[in-house]
C-alpha cells in the first residue's frame, strides 16, 4: 500500500505543483496562503521567490508562462485585488506554460481585514476556477489546473479557504513530471501584445474558450453526483461539501470541483431529480445566483448564513432549524486577544506616539494590534499602503488645520509592498505628513519571511539589501531619521520635532523583531520591580507588555514614604529585556539584572 | 474513542499546541485511521487563544468538530478549558493543565482571573482530569515539555500503543530535548492512569 502522509492544504498544493513539473513560483506572504511557496521552496529544481507584492508575483509567473514554463503565483484573497490588473488581461493573452493562480480566502476573517469571496474574480475575469475541499483534492486539483491551463490556453484560479489551506488531511506522494522541454521566448505579438487591435481578437478567442470550458465542466471528474435520498439534495463545493456530508450523510449531493464555469446540463439533470434543493456555500451566493439564473428554484442564502464560516452544526441549524442536543452555553471569562510580544519594538514607538494629539493612519501587520487597549495608538487599517496615502488625503482635506494632526505608520515589508507610491505622492504633491516606517527587518505577522531589505532570499541566499533611507531620499524626502524605538524618550523627542516640521519627513524605527534568531541574547538583562520603590502608579502597564502584571491593593508605603496603590510585577520567564518599562518608571522602581 | 473520535486542543499561543496535535495525529495515522486536523495560523498566534481540532475514524469528512461532539478536550491552560464549552457534552473527558497564564485584561488589572474554573468545568462535565503539567516539566528541567506531559495524559485514552508516541517524539523533537520530552510524556500518561 502507498504510504499516506498528513499534509496541510498548502503543503499539498506545493507538492501537487512540484509533481506537475512547476519551474517558477512567486508570492507575497499572506495568511492563509503563505506556506504554499514556503513549502515549494524546499524542493530542488523549482525557482521560488518572495515578490514585493502580489501584482509583481503574478507578473513574474505570467512571464515564466510566456517563456514556456509551468508557473504559479499564490496569494491571500486581498492579494488578488493587488494582482487583479495582470489577472484580467492574462485571461486575454492566455499562456504558454501552465499558469496557476492560488487565491486563499479567509471566511470568518481569522487573519484578514475583510472576507471577500474571490470566486467572483473567476466570473469577472473569465478564468476557470477549481476549488478543492481538502488536502487530497488540493494536490490532485493543482496538477489538473496545470494541465487545464495548457489545454485551454488560460490561467487557472485555484481557490482555497482557511480551513482547506490550514486543515490537514491524508495524501499520497507521486513522482515529479519531467519538465517540459526547453523554455524559450518567442515573439507572438497577436497573443502577447494587448494593443486594442489584438485584444479585440483575443476577446473573441476568450469567449470561445469559455464555451469549451463549459463543455469540459460537464465531464470533469471533480464535478460529481453522489446519489442518495432524493427528497433532499445539495449543490455544494469546497469545504462546505465536507460539512454537508457530515450533516446529511443520506442525502444526494452534487459536488462542484470546478466552481466556474458551471456544468449547466449536470446541474439541471440533478435538480430535476431532487425534491428540496439546497445550495450550501460560504460567503456570497455565487453558485446560487448562477443556478437561479438557469431557472432552477432552490434554497440558498435564505437559510444558509452569508457571513463567516460554515461548519457541520451551522449547516444543520440552517436547514433543520435545530441541532441534535442542547449545547452548553459559553462561560463568561476574560478574552484573550492576540498581543504584541514581550520586547516588541512596536510597543515603544506607539507609546511615544500616544503622547501626541495626532491621528495615526495605520497599515497591515503585527503593529495593527496597537489599535487595541491599552495602546489605542492606531486609528486606521484598510489595506496594504493605505496608511501613507490616506494620511496625505487627510492632510489635504484638513487644509490649514493639517500641520501636526496626522502621521502615517507602516511596516517595512508593507512599505515595500505598497507604501512607496504613497510616499511619492506626498513628495510630488507637496504634502507635509510624517511617515513612520517600522523597520523590524522581516514580514513578522505571517511568520518571518525576508523582505527585499533583509538581504536574503526565500532560500537563504544572500541578495543586495534595499537601503530604506536611500530610497526615501531618492524619492525626494529631505528629512529621514533613524530612531531606536526601545528608547522611548529619544524617540519622543524626534517625533516632536518631525511632527512639528512643515515638510514631509520619514522616521525609520530601527529595531529587529524580537522573534528573529539571536535578537534576544541568551544572557539578556531581565528587568525586575524594586518593590520598596514601586508606588503602583501603573505607568509601566500602559504599554501592555505580557510580561508585566498588576498586583492590586498592596497598601504599604515605599521606602521614600509614598503610599502604594498596588504593585507591578515582571515575569522573568518572558521578559525579553527591552527595557521599555524602565523608561516609563518615574520612581526608579524598575531595574535590569544580569 | 476506539473507532474514532474528536479531540479539541486549546491553550495560549506559544505553548506547543501545534506540535502536540501533530504528534497525536501522526500517532493516529500510524494506527490506520483517517485523520483530519484544523488550526489557524497568522494573527491568532500572537499570544492569543489557540485551538486545534483533530478528528479520526474510518473516514473523516469535516476537519472541524461539530458543536457538542468533542470526545476529549486537552486544555493547555486553566482558563482556556472554559472557552470552548459549546463543543463539549456531558460525556466529554477534559484533561486540563492547571497552569495559569494571565490574559492582558487581567495583567493590567481590568478583570480578574476566575477562581472557580475547575468548579465551573466540573458542573458541566464529570470527567475532568487536572494535571499540573508545568510542575512536571519543571521537575525535568525543561519547562517547554509541558505539551508532552499533556500528550502523555491524552495518550492513555487513545487506541495507540505507547511506543508509537515515543517513536514520534524521537522523530519530531530536537535531539537534545528527546530524553526530557519522552519522560514528560511517560509522567503525563501515569498521572491520568492513576485517577
Amino acid at each position: 500500500m502507498e504510504e499516506k502522509l498528513l499534509f496541510s492544504g498548502n503543503e499539498a498544493i506545493a507538492r501537487g505543483a512540484y509533481e506537475a513539473g512547476i519551474k517558477v513560483a512567486s508570492a507575497y506572504p499572506g495568511t492563509p496562503s503563505t506556506e504554499i511557496i514556503q513549502n515549494l521552496s524546499r524542493y530542488e529544481d523549482v525557482y521560488t521567490e518572495w515578490a514585493p507584492n502580489e501584482k509583481v508575483a503574478l507578473e513574474v509567473a505570467l512571464g515564466a508562462s510566456f517563456a514556456g514554463a509551468r508557473a504559479m503565483a499564490a496569494m491571500k484573497h486581498v492579494g488578488l485585488n493587488v494582482a487583479a490588473d495582470p489577472l484580467f488581461t492574462s485571461a486575454y493573452t492566455g499562456v504558454k506554460g501552465g499558469l496557476v493562480i492560488v487565491t486563499a480566502d479567509d471566511p470568518e476573517m481569522h487573519s484578514s481585514q475583510n472576507e471577500q469571496d474571490n470566486r467572483n474574480y473567476a466570473f469577472a475575469a473569465k478564468v476557470p476556477m477549481l476549488e478543492p475541499a481538502d488536502s487530497a483534492e488540493a494536490k490532485e486539483f493543482t496538477a489538473i489546473a496545470f494541465a487545464m491551463s495548457e489545454e485551454f490556453d488560460t490561467p487557472v484560479l485555484l481557490r482555497t479557504t482557511t480551513r482547506v489551506s490550514h486543515g490537514e488531511g491524508l495524501i499520497t506522494l507521486g513522482e515529479r513530471h519531467a519538465l517540459p522541454p526547453g523554455t524559450k521566448v518567442e515573439k507572438t505579438p497577436e497573443k502577447f501584445v494587448m494593443l486594442p487591435s489584438n485584444a479585440r481578437k483575443r476577446r473573441i478567442e476568450l469567449a470561445k474558450r469559455m464555451e469549451r470550458l463549459s463543455a469540459f465542466a460537464e465531464g470533469f471528474s471533480g464535478n460529481r453526483i453522489e446519489w442518495g435520498d432524493k427528497r433532499r439534495g445539495f449543490i455544494t463545493s469546497g469545504v462546505s461539501y465536507l460539512y454537508v456530508k457530515e450533516a446529511f450523510p443520506e442525502a444526494s449531493v452534487l459536488k462542484l470541483g470546478m466552481v466556474y464555469p458551471f456544468p449547466e446540463k449536470m446541474l439541471k439533470a440533478f435538480a430535476k431529480e431532487i425534491g428540496e434543493l439546497f445550495i450550501v456555500e460560504e460567503l456570497d451566493p455565487f453558485i446560487e445566483l448562477h443556478v437561479k439564473a438557469m431557472g432552477i428554484s432552490c434554497h440558498g442564502k435564505d437559510v444558509i448564513p452569508a457571513i463567516g464560516e460554515l461548519d457541520t452544526y451551522r449547516v444543520k441549524m440552517a436547514i433543520l432549524g435545530k441541532g441534535e442536543n442542547p449545547l452548553f452555553e459559553s462561560s463568561s471569562i476574560p478574552q484573550r486577544p492576540p498581543n504584541l510580544c514581550p520586547g516588541c519594538p512596536h510597543r515603544g514607538i506607539f507609546h511615544a506616539l500616544s503622547k501626541f494629539d495626532v491621528f495615526v493612519a495605520g497599515d497591515i501587520g503585527c503593529y495593527t494590534l496597537a489599535a487595541q487597549k491599552p495602546l489605542l495608538a492606531l486609528d486606521t487599517c484598510v489595506c496594504m499602503g493605505a496608511g501613507v496615502s490616506g494620511a496625505m488625503g487627510m492632510e489635504k482635506a484638513l487644509g490649514d488645520n493639517a500641520p501636526g494632526k496626522v502621521v502615517a505608520v507602516i511596516g517595512d515589508s508593507t512599505f515595500l509592498h505598497s507604501g512607496i507610491t504613497g510616499l511619492i505622492d506626498i513628495v510630488y504633491n507637496r504634502g507635509t505628513t510624517t511617515v513612520i516606517i517600522l523597520d523590524n527587518r522581516t514580514t513578522a505577522m505571517t511568520g518571518h519571511q525576508p523582505t527585499p531589505a533583509t538581504g536574503i532570499t526565500i532560500r537563504g541566499e544572500a541578495s543586495p539589501a534595499l537601503d530604506m533611507e536611500a530610497l526615501c531620499r531618492a524619492i525626494g524626502v529631505k528629512h529621514v531619521y533613524r530612531v531606536n524605538p526601545h528608547d522611548i524618550k529619544a524617540t519622543g523627542r524626534i517625533l516632536k520635532r518631525e511632527i512639528g516640521r512643515p515638510e514631509v519627513s520619514v522616521i525609520i524605527a530601527d529595531a529587529p523583531c524580537v522573534l528573529l534568531p539571536g535578537v534576544i541574547p541568551k544572557d539578556r538583562t531581565v528587568y525586575q520591580i524594586l518593590a520598596e520603590a514601586c508606588t503602583g502608579c501603573g505607568a509601566c502597564l500602559k504599554i501592555g507588555c505580557p510580561a508585566m502584571e498588576w498586583i492590586p491593593g498592596a497598601g504599604k508605603k515605599t521606602a521614600s514614604g509614598k503610599k502604594q496603590k498596588g504593585l507591578a510585577q515582571i515575569s522573568a520567564a518572558i521578559c525579553a529585556g527591552c527595557g521599555q518599562c524602565a523608561f516609563l518608571c518615574k520612581f526608579s522602581a524598575i531595574a535590569g539584572k544580569g | 474513542m476506539e473507532k474514532g473520535g474528536n479531540i479539541l486542543f486549546c491553550g495560549v499561543g506559544g505553548q506547543g499546541i501545534l506540535l502536540a496535535s501533530d504528534i497525536t495525529s501522526a500517532a493516529l495515522l500510524g494506527a490506520g485511521f483517517d485523520v483530519k486536523k484544523s488550526e489557524v495560523h497568522g494573527m491568532a498566534q500572537r499570544g492569543g487563544a489557540v485551538v486545534a481540532h483533530l478528528r479520526y475514524g474510518a473516514k473523516v469528512y469535516s476537519p472541524l468538530i461539530e458543536l457538542g461532539t468533542a470526545h476529549m478536550v486537552v486544555a493547555f491552560e486553566l482558563l482556556e478549558s472554559l472557552r470552548y464549552l459549546p463543543y463539549l457534552n456531558p460525556e466529554t473527558k477534559v484533561i486540563v493543565n492547571t497552569q495559569k497564564i494571565l490574559p492582558p485584561s487581567v495583567t493590567t488589572g481590568v478583570e480578574t482571573y476566575p477562581e472557580d474554573v475547575l468548579e465551573r468545568l466540573g458542573r458541566a462535565v464529570p470527567a475532568v482530569f487536572p494535571v499540573d503539567a508545568l510542575a512536571v516539566a519543571e521537575s525535568l528541567g525543561e519547562i517547554r515539555a509541558v505539551n508532552m506531559v499533556l500528550v502523555g495524559s491524552l495518550s492513555s485514552f487513545l487506541p495507540v500503543p505507547e511506543n508509537v508516541f515515543c517513536d514520534l517524539i524521537e522523530k519530531k523533537v530536537p535531539k537534545k530535548f528527546i530524553a526530557a520530552n519522552t519522560e514528560a510524556f511517560r509522567r503525563g500518561r501515569e498521572i491520568v492512569k492513576q485517577k
